[in-house]
């Protein structure tokens, strides 16, 4: 059975101006099995969001897909028309932006901001897409949908606003739901709110999500899987406990160690700042021609600057692109 | 001698917004505020977003007029200065926001934007505001190759460094960072807090932060200060706050932090 997503050797360039195209995405390989969570981590700009937007068919018009194959349930994606990929957008695959203020238009009612989804796709009554506007709010968790459904944007709570996102990226019951950073806009208790409905509503409909965040704690509570993403590649992937708790990537080791700990407020300021990985991700105009962390590597090698490190599986499931572990 | 005045002094500060229509009631975003910032001494505000603490940020720095209370910098009676008296002190405080995605002008280069607040406040020619932009720049990290790009073609990380180099280019004495670190991943964060504590002794800037993050402020103060509906409810050292936290609310933001920790502790390098 193929995956309910396959990504191959997917290549994204921008080009601004006449300079050099910046490498988005980098020969970026990867599979969302039915009803699977994946996580993908990496610093801001690694192209995650540009990943994102390729699957969707949603690039800007600075960016170009160069090479690659997008397949969802074995249909290439690249190859539909746009009123074709408009009728998969939102019906089975929808995406989650990270601030709900822009993803909502402040102008009007949530409620048919959400019936119109399903208006766009199924055609059926005014009245139908209401009702079913009503019945997702409620599995989104509003206790008095009817409320909900009335309001403005700007009447809602940051957490409320990006229910109602959540709710119309489910609306028509996709069967993916891309996530770009859900909860970064959030303060912390919100957070886990969100996580909570997020979790609920996956396995109550048995979705595939691919999840972008920064917050390693929820990936690793929801995800079944988690990718690495470093200067458009990916670098490491593995079960959240392989990366997390053993991570093999001198990445991925650097991400981790720099995370705030337990809170430990004793000692100087100086000694509770964890050690941040040293320097910069590449300017991604000009990669490196060998790997794109290596300027940066604690662990590099006389080969890392000949030439990019393949894929390697040093243990079952577990694939990391770096030459301590062969290459 | 006489002793110097704290850095900034708030007494009964109140802002009142009116509700929407005649039924609603009004909100009262701040009820009543009394704080001290030492020189030298950072603080950090706590608090869930609706709690108040960016409209507390934005009346110190003079971009919110509160409905009652005082606000005292450096001895000075901020709410009593207008116009050009206030000038002097928009450049000892200064304020850096969440995204600076938003907050920088995205049409500018990153130069443009360091040099921008010199050419209002017009020392040297052109070439010499240029020459310490670059400086600025490269003291917040970002390499002179960056100088040409737009807001836009920098990451997260940077674009913060370059909010931090603006600010700084007006030498100011109070740095407001509010969630200047929300959206950042760890390291980048790590980066950040490293720089800003390498920048103050040198640029004598007391930091004033502004967050919901709980865990990320035990690492980057002494003091908390933590609001709940516009009040500080708890206020004082951080291994107090976090050992013996008094208030529910104070509790509450500790239960959140748990969020963070992930199942086992990577091994070092």
């Amino acid at each position: 059975m193929p995956a309910l997503l396959e990504v191959r050797d997917l290549t994204v360039h921008y080009t601004y101006g006449n300079g050099a195209p910046a490498v988005a995405v980098d020969e970026l390989s990867l599979e969302v099995a039915e009803s699977e969570v994946v996580g993908l981590l990496g610093e801001s700009g690694c192209g995650k969001t540009t990943l994102l937007l390729a699957i969707l068919g949603l690039l800007p018009e600075s960016a170009r897909v160069v090479k690659g194959s997008i397949r969802f349930r074995g249909r290439e994606l690249r190859a539909l028309s746009e009123s074709e990929r408009r009728g998969l957008r939102g019906a089975e695959i929808s995406i989650i932006f990270q601030d709900p203020a822009l993803a909502l238009n402040p102008v009007r009612r949530v409620g048919p901001q959400v019936a119109e989804v399903i208006h766009a796709h199924r055609r059926w009554s005014r009245r139908r897409c209401r009702e079913e506007a009503l019945s997702i709010l409620a599995e989104v968790g509003f206790a008095a949908p009817a409320r909900v459904h009335d309001s403005y944007p700007h009447e809602l709570s940051g957490g409320q606003r990006q229910r109602v996102v959540i709710a119309q990226a489910l609306a028509c019951r996709p069967a993916l739901i891309l996530a770009d950073e859900p909860t970064a806009s959030l303060d912390s208790t919100t957070q886990a709110e969100l996580w909570a409905v997020l979790e609920a509503l996956q396995s109550r409909f048995g979705l595939a999500l691919l999840l972008v965040s920064h917050d390693l704690g929820a990936l690793a509570a929801l995800a079944h899987r988690v990718l690495v993403m470093y200067a458009g590649r990916l670098v490491e992937a593995g079960g959240p406990a392989q990366v997390f708790g053993d991570p093999l990537h001198p990445y991925s080791r650097g991400l981790l160690r720099a995370l705030p700990r337990a809170p430990d407020p004793t000692g100087s300021l100086e000694q509770r700042i964890p050690p941040p990985i040293p320097g910069a991700s590449p300017d991604p105009a000009h990669l490196p021609p060998g790997c794109a962390f290596e300027p940066r590597c604690p662990d590099r090698l006389p080969l890392c600057v000949e030439r990019p490190p393949g894929e390697t599986r040093p243990a079952e499931s577990r694939h990391v692109r770096c030459f301590k572990y062969g290459g | 001698m006489e002793a110097e005045p704290p850095l900034v002094r708030v007494c009964g500060l109140t802002k009142r917004y009116p509700g929407r229509g005649r039924r609603e009631a009004p909100v009262e975003a701040l009820a009543g505020i009394d704080l001290t910032i030492t020189r030298g001494v950072d603080l950090a505000l706590v608090g869930q977003s609706g709690s108040g603490k960016s409209t507390l940020a934005r009346c110190v720095a003079r971009l919110e007029e509160p409905t009652s209370g005082q606000i005292w910098f450096d001895g000075a009676d901020l709410l009593a200065l207008r116009g050009r008296r206030l000038l002097p002190f928009r450049e000892r405080i200064q304020l850096i926001l969440q995204d600076s995605a938003t907050a920088l002008d995205p049409r500018l280069r990153a130069v443009e934007i360091v040099s921008e607040p010199l050419d209002v406040l017009g020392p040297g020619d052109r070439r010499e505001r240029r020459r310490r932009a670059l400086e600025l720049m490269e003291t917040v990290g970002l390499p002179a190759a960056w100088a040409e790009r737009r807001p836009l073609e920098l990451s997260g990380g940077q674009r913060q460094r370059l909010a931090i180099a603006r600010a700084l280019a007006v030498k100011p004495e109070l740095l407001i960072l509010d969630e200047a670190f929300a959206g950042l991943d760890a390291s980048i964060q790590a980066q950040i807090a490293g720089l800003l504590r390498e920048l103050q002794g040198r640029h004598g800037l007391t930091y004033l932060y502004v967050s919901h993050d709980l865990a990320l402020m035990g690492l980057l103060v002494d003091e908390v200060a933590i609001m709940f509906e516009g009040r500080i409810v708890e206020q004082g050292a951080v291994v107090r706050i976090f050992s013996d936290p008094r208030h529910p609310h104070t509790r509450a933001l500790l239960a959140a932090v748990p969020s963070r920790p992930i199942p086992a502790a990577p091994p070092a390098f």
